[in-house]
Parts: structure tokens; C-alpha cells; sequence
């Protein structure tokens, strides 16, 4: 049994603060899709794709609530997009978000993005900002670390593990070959990789709570962006494969020196 | 004027630094200016970067720049820039470049491109490629900013070799003031080839049944100088380390040579390694969809082909 002292100890060196966690969400197309473009390649293609909450962003969502299950606080999440991405932000609430926030507009690039977040988190004290390690659609991993910038915030990029000790960020992020373990005071941003956390699965309750959580719709403050998607193309198809006899695998050898030159 | 971040370790560069450097080297000549490297922190001969590209070289050792800090690197990085009147930048997409691109990019209002696979195209504009969609596609974008930044994806160029060093200049300013997170621990294999730069991979899924079997994969990945990677359910039993796990939620990688064993070829698994130059499969079921992404096949039990190609490759080598 815990002895009264050392109880004494762990709360005073554990004190707990309330937190205040916006976490950035983007709509992407489900992991499954078969991607195609429309308008002469100019456009994705979105007929009959299901949307869902980009799966690093879910990450980060699940991430702030169980900090603010244990410091206690309010997660609420922010995305930038027109009324088409509601159905994903009603999931994001039904997971536990307190309330959501979309910024009107249909930013170009990931800049504008995180300069429409930055105008309306700028002012507001959150503790931590949170976002995906990147999207599954434009693969950019521009917002968290923008944002860090833009709000002149420490960053913890594509972590793995994040914890609040004694009002301190204490983290491990993924490095080229291994890990880092760093600390930061807040406020700080941190883009959510896998091995963050496990994602949630909203409940019957939470879906019904959802209905009627705070979905604010403010107007976009920034202009355009700087960057413009000309044109989309889908890789090369790869010719027909060339099989080899599993009796003769070393046959593959020969072929990769030979044929490829790559041993 | 091009700038490129030649990214160091400990004492000597990258080889996603000497990639970036070439790129640099000959985006500056298709735009007619030159090509500086930037350099934070101390390395062995800074001035060896002219060997692969860079006419010239800075190399800011200011306090506080021994360690990698993104605030810290990101000031560093924007005073070469500017102290070399540099309009674009060129980073390899690196860990350390992906916090470094978009901080610079926010810093100077500029166009930033992550995710780049080729050269730009200076035709109409200033264009160039970059994957999407998780490697199922490729975008063309346009930057219509005067200042730019462009994040290469490791493995998408070759390094070329270029006559003679370069000229050097040091900067030294304070940097450690900006400092924001502090680093505790680095937790790293030392001595094996890093994923995203290994130019042959092995790679190894749930066919291989258990962690005990990895032994055939790590020698044959040492007979190739290969590194090894796994599927995500590998890595989620802890058959093998997270640093390992590549795919659509791990590390997309872009080897020229990809030896898929044991591995169904899911569409989030192809999303990581589909940009690999020579895909080969080992899989004992001939219906598993990696076949159709491969350029060779081998149907038939791994525990039976890998040693023979293990056997050949000795044979090779010998
Ligand atoms: C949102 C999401 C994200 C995901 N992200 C990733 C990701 O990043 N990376 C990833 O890899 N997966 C990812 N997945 C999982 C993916 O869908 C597959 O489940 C996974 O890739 C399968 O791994 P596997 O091929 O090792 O295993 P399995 O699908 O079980 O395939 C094993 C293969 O080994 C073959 N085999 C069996 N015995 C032998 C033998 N003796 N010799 C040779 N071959 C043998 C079998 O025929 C089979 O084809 C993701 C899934 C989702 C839903």
C-alpha cells in the first residue's frame, strides 16, 4: 500500500492544471480508395469515395482527450473546409470533442491552411495544438509544423508518445533510423504518428451528444495560397511480372544483376 | 540564388545531403544562378559539398547549433538564406526536413512543395511533380511565389560528381537563445543503413510466422549492404521494431531494389514501397495482389527460396 507520504509526494510533484487542446482535422479519402481524376486530370475524383477523418488526425483527437481525461481540460477541434467535411467533424465530436470549429473556405495548400488556424487559435490560449503527422491525400505535413512557426510555439513533430509532467511536454519523436526523446514547455504543437495511441470508436452515446455539441462556422481571413494543383497524374502500370521457378530462385540473382544491374 | 540544407550527421553528411546538393546544383543551372549548401553545425570538410554540386558552401556553427532544435535550426537555416540572397531552397525530406521546410516556408511567405520527385520544369511558370494520394499518385503544382521551397523525397535523385571543393564561409551568430524543446535521449541503431536512404530493402510480413525467423532476412540483407523493413502487423506484434513498419501509416520509402517476402501486398502496405524502382515478391500464394505491383515473382514457401537466394548471392560474392 501507498504510504500517506509518499501520495503527499506524487501530488505535489504531479500537479495537475486544466488544459485547453485544439486539434486540427482534415476529411481524406478512405484508406481503400481507388484514386481516379476527373476534368482532364485537374480534379479528384470523388463520386462514391467515403470520407473519413484523416487516420493521423484521429490519432492526435484520441491523444487530447486522454490528456485531458487526466489534467483535465476541453479538446476541441478545427477544420478548414467547406460544409462538406460537417460529417467528419460530427464524428470528431461523437469521439469526445467538446466543440468544432470549420474556417469557411477551400484552402489550396497547406499553408493556407495553417495560416486560417493560426488566425483564429492565435488569440485564444491553447496549452497544445495538435495535428497529424501529415494527410493521406496530399501527403504535405505542413500544418503542425507551420503553425509552430506562424505562432512562434515549440514543436514536436511525428511523435509517438506524448505525456504533460509538471506543466511540461514530454515527448518521443520519430528521427531518421530511431527515436528522440524530447521536453518543451507549452504552449507547444505536436503532429501525431501511429503507436500515439489507439483510436476510438465513438459510442451510442457520444453519437447522440454530437448532435447537439457547438459546431461553430467562422470566414476564412486569408486570401490564397501561393501554390495551385495544375494537373494529377496515376503512376506508370507496371508491366506484366516476370515469375521464376521456386526451384531456380537463385535465377532471381542472375536477373537483378543482369537484366537491372542493381547487384 | 538556389540554397540547399545539407544535412549532417555527427561529423560528416548525409547521403540524402550529397542527393539534395546535386539536385540543387542542377535546378541552379536550369535557372542560370548558383548553388550554395548551408551547413549547421561542425562538420569534418564542409567544402568536400562542391564535389557534388554546391559552388559554395556556409556553414553556421553559432552556439546552440551542435544539436539539432527546430527553432534553432530554422533561424540558422533563414539567416544563410538570406545572408546569400537565396530565392530557393532545397531540402531533402528527411525528419529533420520536414520540420524544416515548412518553418522556413512560413517564416518567408513561400511556396512550399513537399513530397517533390523530380526536377521542376521552368516551361510555363515554375511547376514540378510531387506523390499523393500516399504514392497512388502524382500532382503537378504550381509555386507563384517569388521565394520557394522544395522538399525532395529521399532516393528521387541521383548524386552526381562535380570537379574541385567549394569556397567556405562561417557564420557564427547565438543561436541558443531561440531554443525551444530540449533533447533528452536519442535512441538509434548504430551501424545499419537507414531505411528511407538504403538503396535495397528486404523486407519481410506475417508469412514469415514469427520473430525467430528473421534470421534468413538479416543475412540476406547484409550479402545485398540492404536494410530490412516489415508489414504493419509485424511491427504491431513487436516481431520487429516501429522503425521497421513501412506503408500508408509508416514510412514510405523508395529503394531501387524492394524484396517483398511474406507479404500480401495490401493496398496500404503498397502505398509505403510502391515508388520502389524493382519490386520483387516471394509469397506462397500465386492469388496475392503484390504480384500484380511486381517486376519478379517467385511463387513458393520463403523458408525454401530464401536460403537459395542467400546461397546464391554467397556463391557472387565468394
Ligand atoms: C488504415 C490502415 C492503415 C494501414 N497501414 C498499413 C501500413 O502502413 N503498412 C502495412 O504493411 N499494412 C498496413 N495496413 C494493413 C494492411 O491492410 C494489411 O493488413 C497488411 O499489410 C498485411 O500484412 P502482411 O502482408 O504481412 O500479412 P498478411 O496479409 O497476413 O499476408 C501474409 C502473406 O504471406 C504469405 N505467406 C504465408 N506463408 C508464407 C511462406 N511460408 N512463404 C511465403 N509467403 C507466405 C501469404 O500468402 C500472404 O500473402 C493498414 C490497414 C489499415 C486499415
Amino acid at each position: 500500500m501507498r504510504s500517506k507520504f509518499s501520495y503527499f509526494c506524487t501530488t505535489l510533484t504531479e500537479k495537475k492544471r486544466d488544459m485547453k487542446i485544439l486539434v486540427c482535422v482534415s476529411a481524406v479519402p478512405d484508406t481503400t480508395t481507388k484514386i481516379t481524376f476527373t476534368e482532364n486530370n485537374t480534379k479528384f475524383n470523388s463520386s462514391g469515395v467515403q470520407f473519413i477523418i484523416n487516420p493521423y488526425d484521429e490519432l492526435a483527437l484520441t491523444r487530447a482527450l486522454e490528456l485531458t481525461e487526466q489534467q483535465g481540460g476541453e479538446v476541441h477541434i478545427i477544420t478548414v473546409g467547406d460544409a462538406s467535411v460537417e460529417p467528419i467533424m460530427r464524428k470528431a465530436l461523437a469521439i469526445g470533442a467538446a466543440s468544432a470549429i470549420r474556417v469557411d473556405a477551400q484552402a489550396n495548400d497547406g499553408m493556407e491552411v495553417a495560416m486560417e488556424i493560426a488566425a483564429y487559435a492565435g488569440d485564444k490560449g491553447y496549452d497544445l495544438i495538435m495535428a497529424g503527422r501529415e494527410s493521406i491525400d496530399f501527403n504535405g505535413g505542413q500544418v503542425g509544423p507551420i503553425l509552430s512557426e506562424l505562432l512562434g510555439y515549440a514543436l514536436v513533430n511525428i511523435a509517438t508518445k506524448v505525456d504533460i509532467e509538471n506543466g511540461r511536454v514530454l515527448a518521443t519523436r520519430d528521427i531518421d533510423g530511431g527515436r528522440e526523446k524530447v521536453s518543451c514547455t507549452m504552449p507547444c504543437v505536436v503532429t501525431a504518428q501511429k503507436d500515439l495511441c489507439e483510436p476510438r470508436i465513438p459510442n451510442m452515446r457520444g453519437i447522440m451528444q454530437a448532435r447537439t455539441k457547438p459546431l461553430q462556422v467562422i470566414p476564412a481571413t486569408v486570401s490564397s495560397g501561393s501554390t495551385a494543383y495544375a494537373s494529377f497524374e496515376l503512376p506508370e502500370a507496371k508491366g506484366a511480372v516476370k515469375l521464376i521457378d521456386a526451384a531456380e530462385a537463385g535465377k532471381l540473382i542472375d536477373l537483378l544483376r543482369e537484366e537491372k544491374k542493381l547487384i | 540564388m538556389v540554397l540547399v540544407f545539407a544535412e549532417r550527421e555527427g561529423n560528416s553528411f548525409k547521403k540524402s545531403a550529397y542527393e539534395a546538393v546535386s539536385y540543387g546544383r542542377d535546378l541552379a543551372e536550369s535557372l542560370g544562378t548558383t548553388c550554395v549548401a548551408a551547413v549547421i553545425g561542425r562538420v569534418e570538410n564542409a567544402g568536400q559539398l562542391g564535389r557534388y554540386g554546391a559552388h559554395a558552401v556556409v556553414e553556421h556553427t553559432g552556439a546552440g547549433t551542435d544539436v539539432f532544435e527546430p527553432a534553432v535550426y530554422t533561424a540558422a537555416l533563414d539567416e544563410i538564406a538570406k545572408s546569400q540572397n537565396c530565392d530557393v531552397v532545397v531540402l531533402s525530406g528527411s525528419y529533420t526536413g520536414k520540420i524544416l521546410a515548412p518553418k522556413l516556408a512560413a517564416r518567408n511567405k513561400a511556396a512550399l512543395v513537399t513530397g517533390v520527385v523530380e526536377l521542376p520544369d521552368m516551361s510555363s511558370g515554375f511547376t514540378v511533380r510531387k506523390s499523393c494520394y500516399s504514392n497512388k499518385a502524382f500532382t503537378t503544382v504550381q509555386l507563384n511565389a517569388p521565394n520557394k521551397v522544395l522538399s525532395i523525397i529521399p532516393n528521387s535523385y541521383s548524386i552526381k560528381e562535380f570537379p574541385g571543393e567549394a569556397t567556405l564561409t562561417q557564420l557564427s551568430t547565438d543561436l541558443s537563445g531561440s531554443s525551444m524543446t530540449q533533447s533528452l535521449e536519442i535512441d538509434k541503431q548504430a551501424g545499419k543503413v537507414p531505411l528511407t536512404e538504403a538503396e535495397v530493402v528486404v523486407s519481410g510480413g506475417r508469412g514469415l510466422k514469427g520473430p525467430e525467423n528473421w534470421g534468413m532476412i538479416e543475412e540476406m540483407a547484409e550479402l545485398l549492404g540492404a536494410a530490412t523493413a516489415c508489414s504493419k502487423p509485424v511491427s504491431d506484434m513487436e516481431w520487429r521494431p516501429h522503425s521497421e513498419h513501412v506503408g500508408q501509416t509508416g514510412i514510405t520509402i523508395k529503394p531501387n531494389l524492394y524484396i517483398a517476402i511474406g507479404i500480401s501486398g495490401a493496398i496500404q502496405h503498397l502505398a509505403g514501397v510502391g515508388g520502389s524502382k524493382v519490386i520483387c515478391v516471394i509469397n506462397t500464394d500465386p492469388e496475392a495482389p503484390f504480384f500484380k505491383a511486381a517486376d519478379y515473382g517467385i511463387v513458393g514457401d520463403a523458408f525454401d527460396v530464401v536460403p537459395k537466394l542467400i546461397n546464391r548471392l554467397k556463391e557472387i560474392n565468394a
